[in-house]
């Protein structure tokens, strides 16, 4: 006999999908579908959807690239002040974007902590460039990367790195062929979770990287404008933005969270 | 050229003291209880845990001196471990898993794949190396990971409770096998095992282990002769009866019959754990298949449980409560009947 579901948690959980799910309604029903066709075919909007393509999946390749070790060493190196430095690699998860962006402006700035030496020494500049879209992106999506990595590599059953260094593999081997395979249902998670948090960037880009169409100008950015000054276009870009995310998510999710989930080492 | 261990750890409640020398076709087999530092060694051994004082050498060439700041790192160690629970790599087929070890000393891909291959083979897994660690047996998963270990061509093979992860009815077929293969390793051996049947079967000196320290070393007849602790005690109370299968009952050289449920005729060691022995005054009728007639020949109290020493044409040691021996008030010189189920006793071949 199957067991009688609780009623008040049923209604309870239909109203929560109404609340993330009307929204998206609500904006479907408002799109003047007559005019879509012309402005998805805009060279504006095409180089908006280019520029934020390039800048989510660049700031998710930094993400790899630094988030990866840190979650390493917030997982594996004891040491004193790891939970400050944990603290440290999610507050821009908590952090208002627009603050992340004024903060990355401070350091990272032509007369910044360090942009100031970036300059004068190396001539790179990031305010204002699509370099420096993609460092505020990272800088927003990181978190998600590492938090999500992290947890995997705590997870994972260490003996089977012991069991590779038996076998006469070197560090660097282990870590390639038995640590990241094992982690890698959570990697992969990370890195679409901090691919898609890219990709919506919007308050610390702007901040930092202003708003310049062809460089620094993203999907995110270009919906903000539009809606000041074309309405109907601006709503056509928004569902454009709420359709490649809804899809990327029902894609993969679905397969690396749930699923993948299970297939990390215990 | 042997192996020589004297290892000094002292980690948490743990205060491990063992020395120990392995020659070349030995098996040395450290038994002990749970707990006891039997892997905390074995992981020293291996170079995955470093020694507090000691040093550890095979072949003359020191892996670990700590007043000489020496510690060689495992993966430079000539050792093959196999693990407990086998530890095959998820994401790797057996063939790649046994290539593994080739690869991480230098092989190019081809050529490990080719060797391992060949290994897999002389263990009688061809027709599995395209399979996950998942899709094995458990004995099959056994034999991958000693596949794994001796592919390196070790000097020394670790084996860390080999039989632990497998289920009964399949441990006394690998146990076999597993005999069988280290047979052909010529190197020295060293096995970690809480159950004494392990031992029996696989070693040629055992180490008693226990809370850290050695309380007995040697040749196994020397330990059986005189155990110096309860463990002792049980490692060698173990019923052993060796003689010849004829359609499933074992005959002794004296000519006791042990029905065992396992098939096949042969040359075959019978294992028949005390507790499994069931002592009756009278020849009852019951689901078990052996009974012998017997003599009590001596009772041994140790706390509620007390170990019968029974004579006959099958002499054996049972355990029974001490409730049950005073209820059936034992004394030494009484005739009993003893019992066992054939479902009960293991057989070694």
């Amino acid at each position: 006999m199957p067991r009688r579901l609780p009623v008040g948690a049923l209604v309870l959980a239909a109203l929560g999908v109404a609340f993330v799910a009307l929204p998206l309604v609500g904006l479907l029903w408002r799109v003047p579908w007559s005019r879509a066709g012309d402005v998805l075919a805009d060279d504006a909007t095409l180089t908006a959807l280019r520029l934020s393509l390039v800048c989510s999946l660049g700031a998710t390749a930094i993400a790899a690239v630094l988030g990866v070790p840190l979650a390493w060493l917030l997982a594996r190196v004891p040491f004193r002040g790891s939970a400050a430095v944990r603290a440290l690699a999610t507050l821009s998860m908590v952090l208002p974007p627009v603050v992340g962006g004024v903060a990355l402006f401070a350091a990272l700035g032509r007369r910044g902590l360090v942009g100031q030496y970036l300059d004068s020494w190396f001539g790179v500049r990031l305010p204002f460039t699509t370099a420096g879209a993609m460092v505020a992106q990272a800088f927003v999506a990181m978190p998600f990367l590492v938090v999500t990595v992290e947890a995997a590599l705590r997870q994972m059953d260490m003996r089977y790195e012991e069991a590779a260094q038996t076998l006469g593999a070197s560090r660097g081997r282990v870590f390639w062929r038995v640590t990241l395979p094992a982690v890698r249902p959570a990697l992969v998670a990370g890195l679409v979770l901090a691919w898609a948090r890219a990709l919506g960037e919007f308050g610390a880009t702007i901040t930092f990287a202003g708003n310049f169409p062809g460089t620094t100008q993203t999907l995110p950015l270009a919906v903000y404008l539009q809606l000041e000054s074309d309405t109907g276009a601006g709503l056509v870009l928004a569902a454009l933005m709420m359709v490649v995310s809804f899809a990327v998510l029902v894609g993969l999710r679905g397969r690396w969270l749930v699923r993948g989930g299970g297939a990390v080492i215990a | 050229m042997s192996l020589v261990a004297d290892v000094v750890v002292r980690r948490g409640s743990l205060d491990l003291r063992v020395a120990l020398r392995v020659e070349p076709g030995e098996t040395v087999a450290v038994v002990g209880p749970n707990g006891a530092g039997k892997s905390t060694f074995l992981r020293c051994l291996a170079g995955l845990l470093p020694i507090d004082e000691g040093e550890i050498a095979v072949d003359g060439k020191v892996l670990d001196d700590p007043t000489l700041g020496v510690c060689v790192a495992p993966e430079r160690r000539p050792m093959g471990v196999v693990f407990q629970d086998h530890l095959l790599f998820p994401h790797l087929t057996a063939l790649d898993n046994v290539a593994f070890g080739l690869r991480g000393r230098g092989a190019r891909r081809r050529e490990a794949r080719v060797a391992a291959a060949g290994w897999l083979e002389r263990l009688g897994l061809g027709t599995c190396a395209a399979s996950v660690p998942s899709a094995l047996s458990g004995g099959q998963a056994q034999r991958v990971a000693l596949a794994r270990a001796l592919a390196t061509e070790p000097r020394v093979l670790l084996l860390d409770e080999p039989l632990a992860a497998l289920d009964a009815s399949t441990r006394v077929a690998v146990r076999a096998e597993l005999r069988r293969h280290l047979a052909s390793f010529d190197g020295m051996r060293v096995l970690v095992t809480h159950d004494p049947v392990d031992a029996y079967a696989l070693a040629d000196r055992v180490v008693v282990l226990e809370a850290g320290r050695v309380v007995q070393e040697g040749a196994l007849s020397e330990v059986a002769a005189t155990p110096r602790s309860r463990f002792v005690a049980d490692l060698v109370g173990v019923n052993l009866v060796e003689g010849v299968v004829v359609d499933g009952v074992l005959i002794t050289e004296s000519g006791a019959r042990v029905v065992i449920a396992d098939a096949g005729d042969g040359p075959a060691l019978a294992v028949i754990r005390p507790h499994s022995v069931v002592v009756s005054r009278r020849a009852e009728e019951g689901s078990a298949r052996n009974r012998w007639a017997t003599t009590v020949a001596g009772i041994d109290r140790r706390g509620d449980r007390a170990r019968v020493v029974l004579e006959g044409e099958l002499p054996l040691v049972a355990e029974i409560t001490v409730e049950s021996l005073e209820q059936l008030g034992l004394r030494p010189g009484d005739e009993v009947h003893a019992a066992v189920k054939a479902t009960d006793i293991e057989v070694d071949r």
